[in-house]
């Protein structure tokens, strides 16, 4: 065990597969001389040369796609997106082209390759840098949606996406980049599909995932002093999403709590919300309550932005509307 | 195979409760032979099988409740696999209350369906504990019935009034039951709706009460017929010349029934209910004093069917029994227009050509819905009974007009 920042577990991870496999390469913008935006990748390029560290022009739509074609040919790329929301220019590719292969070749074809970089606000980037895309991506069949709330889960999830044989979009998050925690040595990975129960809590369930995993367990912690037993559970994965882990805790505690940065509408609470009713529904004391992100282009001003976003205090409000004690 | 539905017994009737199944599943049934036992609002009533067969299934347990229509049972053959829950059921059109040939139904107003709120939960826990949620008042949003407020009811034990805590309020609350309810609910309706105006009479009984005695003398026991029975003949004929009476204010209008079918109220331990004579002026006073017998038994057995508390149109309820009741106020029953209430028939001072003398007397008290009638007619129709009773031997002729 180590501590270890959020940003050195995903960089630790990056350097042990790198060592282990000649076939991962990493691609992205700034990635190389200039260490890494979020200098995930800093002295990458002088470990392992530009043939595997390789520097890419601004053109989302072609370097992804360029390492599509490098995962069909037996690479597995590791491409950095500066953010996710430049990500939309490559759209066509993820959606149209790597998520679809093995299915078009009838399996002869797949694309091993992982797509990371910051998903989400909380550094006041604004609006075209601070958007939370996962459901646009959990959306859609034959990709992976990875979101790591830890450093722990920073290691373990990205090296399952460098040693797996599908597409997966990696979602870190800016605001998490700098936490620290400790993290197993050695060759730790985590499973996809497998949410974490961090905290027993009889009352009320509480589902959430990357940086929103630690609002809500501050919000557990304040209603603890007020008598309030909050489970919550880590998701990690949104594709394959663990109802039944989510599903199992609202067996015992009769309430839920979702809560997503993202906007509400169509987002991932409601994904979740949804297969909760199908799979707990008797057991449900209380609809489901989602807290998320407002319904707003991000603001840039710092006071405005933190409007824009959930707080403990709406996850405590939420939790008590379940309990009928709003 | 067939489903066995919750039946319509009634106008009034959305939904009922199984009180007891008197088969088990794999139990042999005989069409015609009753396999549960139904509460509705107002009686609870055998449920006969129409079908024979194996009883396969019972969906609804006892003590819950299920809406008119919905499937409570399957009978079919021997080791046949009923159709799995969930299974919409195949719910044959309710059978209907049957209607008397002529003369419209008891129009009751219909209560509008009001479905419990309760959450997922709640429900499962009061299907687990055999509770029914309809008794329950919930604290959530809208009155929603809660995983809390389930388990403080059954925290109180079976229906125990919780026993004044120390510091805590010097009463106890006790949701009404079914019974209970329908008469608040109707009686409300009765007297915020109806503007009611009373008439009284007195009438001499000892002519009727000889006849009675002379009757009797001739007839077993259990074929006595009593002051009721001549009171009830005596309504009807009555009736018969004041329709106005006999008639129900509904939407505005005014509905005179063709029939006289005179409701009599039963008191049972937990609330009345006032079973229909049909026909009373077309029926001698021994066949009035059968049919009240057998319904009067029936009622206590809790073996009425719909068809014995519909239709009626007009109501006698009487607290004879209690021989110091000089007289009392009904409540119109609705829809009716009038309700006569019999005090006891006891012997008073009375003057009679200017001397003091004694007589039985007996109070008649009509309530009478201003709407329909006045006080005028109440009470040329309460001198037509007082005729009636205190000539008897016109009781047993047919009908003569005054």
């Amino acid at each position: 065990m180590a501590e270890l920042t959020y940003r050195d577990a995903l960089r630790t991870t990056l350097i042990e597969e790198m060592d282990r496999d000649p076939t991962v390469v990493l691609l992205g913008e700034d990635i190389g001389l200039y260490q890494g935006t979020f200098r995930v990748t800093a002295d990458l390029l002088e470990r392992y040369g530009p043939r595997r560290v390789i520097d890419t022009p601004i053109s989302e739509l072609g370097f992804v796609g360029a390492a599509i074609g490098m995962a069909m040919l037996g690479l597995r790329p590791v491409v950095e997106v500066m953010t996710w929301n430049f990500s939309l220019l490559a759209l066509d590719q993820i959606v149209n082209n790597a998520a679809k292969l093995r299915y078009f070749s009838g399996g002869q074809v797949e694309a091993p390759l992982v797509i990371r970089g910051p998903n989400g606000a909380g550094v006041q980037l604004s609006a075209q840098h601070s958007q939370s895309l996962e459901a646009l991506y959990a959306h859609i069949p034959g990709l992976y949606v990875v979101a790591p709330a830890t450093p722990a889960e920073a290691k373990g999830l990205l090296r399952t996406a460098i040693r797996g044989r599908n597409p997966v979009i990696f979602l870190e998050n800016a605001a998490l980049y700098g936490m620290k925690g400790e993290v197993p040595d050695g060759e730790f990975a985590l499973p996809f599909g497998r949410a974490e129960v961090v905290r027993r809590g009889r009352d009320v369930t509480v589902a959430a995932y990357s940086r929103m995993l630690h609002v809500a367990l501050a919000a557990a912690d304040r209603l603890q002093g007020e008598g309030i037993q909050a489970e919550v559970i880590n998701l990690r994965t949104l594709r394959p999403l663990d109802v039944d882990t989510v599903a199992e805790s609202v067996g015992r505690t009769h309430r839920a709590v979702v809560v997503q940065e993202q906007w509400r509408l169509f987002g991932a609470a409601a994904e979740i919300a949804a297969s909760i009713y199908e799979q707990a529904f008797d057991q449900l004391d209380a609809p489901v309550e989602r807290v998320t992100g407002a319904d707003v282009p991000m603001p840039y001003a710092r006071n405005l932005e933190l409007l824009a976003v959930p707080h403990e205090e709406d996850i405590v409000r939420a939790v008590k509307k379940t309990l009928y004690k709003a | 195979m067939g489903d066995v539905i919750m039946p319509k017994m009634g106008d009034a009737m959305t939904e009922g409760r199984v009180l007891r199944w008197r088969k088990r599943p794999g139990d042999p049934v005989r069409a015609g032979e009753a396999i549960a036992e139904i509460e509705t609002d107002k009686v609870n009533v055998d449920l006969e099988a129409e079908e024979s067969g194996t009883l396969l299934e019972i969906v609804v347990p006892e003590g819950q409740s299920a809406p008119v229509g919905a499937r409570i049972a399957v009978i079919g053959a021997p080791g046949a696999q009923p159709t799995p829950a969930g299974a919409p059921p195949t719910a044959p059109a309710p059978r209907p209350a049957p209607a008397p040939p002529t003369g419209p139904l008891q129009a009751e107003p219909r209560a509008p369906r009001t479905r419990v709120k309760a959450s997922p939960l709640a429900r499962r826990l009061a299907e687990e504990h055999g509770l029914d949620l309809s008794r329950l008042q919930g604290t959530g949003p809208d009155g929603r019935i809660t995983k809390e407020d389930v388990e403080a009811h059954l925290a109180l034990g079976p229906r125990a009034p919780a026993a004044a805590e120390e510091g805590g309020p010097d009463y106890t609350e006790e949701t009404p039951g079914r019974m209970r309810a329908t008469i608040a609910r109707r009686m409300a309706e009765s007297k915020l709706q109806a503007p009611h105006f009373y008439v009284t009479v007195q009438v001499v009984m000892d002519d009727a009460l000889r006849a009675r005695q002379q009757l009797n003398r001739d007839l077993k026991e259990e074929r006595r017929v009593t002051v009721n029975d001549f009171v009830i003949r005596a309504a009807a004929l009555a009736l018969r010349a004041f329709p106005n009476l006999n008639s129900a204010f509904v939407n505005g209008k005014i509905r005179r029934f063709r029939r006289i079918n005179i409701a009599v109220a039963v008191a049972l331990p937990d609330g009345l209910i006032a079973p229909v004579l049909r026909d009373c002026d077309r029926k001698s006073l021994l066949q009035i004093s059968e049919e009240a017998r057998a319904l009067t038994e029936r009622t206590r057995s809790g073996h009425l069917r719909p068809d014995d508390y519909e239709g009626g149109t007009f109501t006698i309820s009487n607290l004879g029994m209690f021989d110091f009741v000089e007289n009392f106020v009904a409540i119109i029953n609705p829809p009716h227009a009038a309700i006569l209430a019999v005090g006891a028939a006891q012997p008073r001072a009375v003057v009679r050509g200017g001397q003091l003398g004694v007589a039985t007397t007996m109070a008649l008290t009509l309530s009478a819905d201003h709407r329909v009638t006045d006080g005028a007619e109440a009470a040329r129709f309460l001198g037509e009974i007082k005729r009636l009773l205190e000539n008897p031997f016109l009781l047993f002729v047919d009908a003569p007009q005054a």
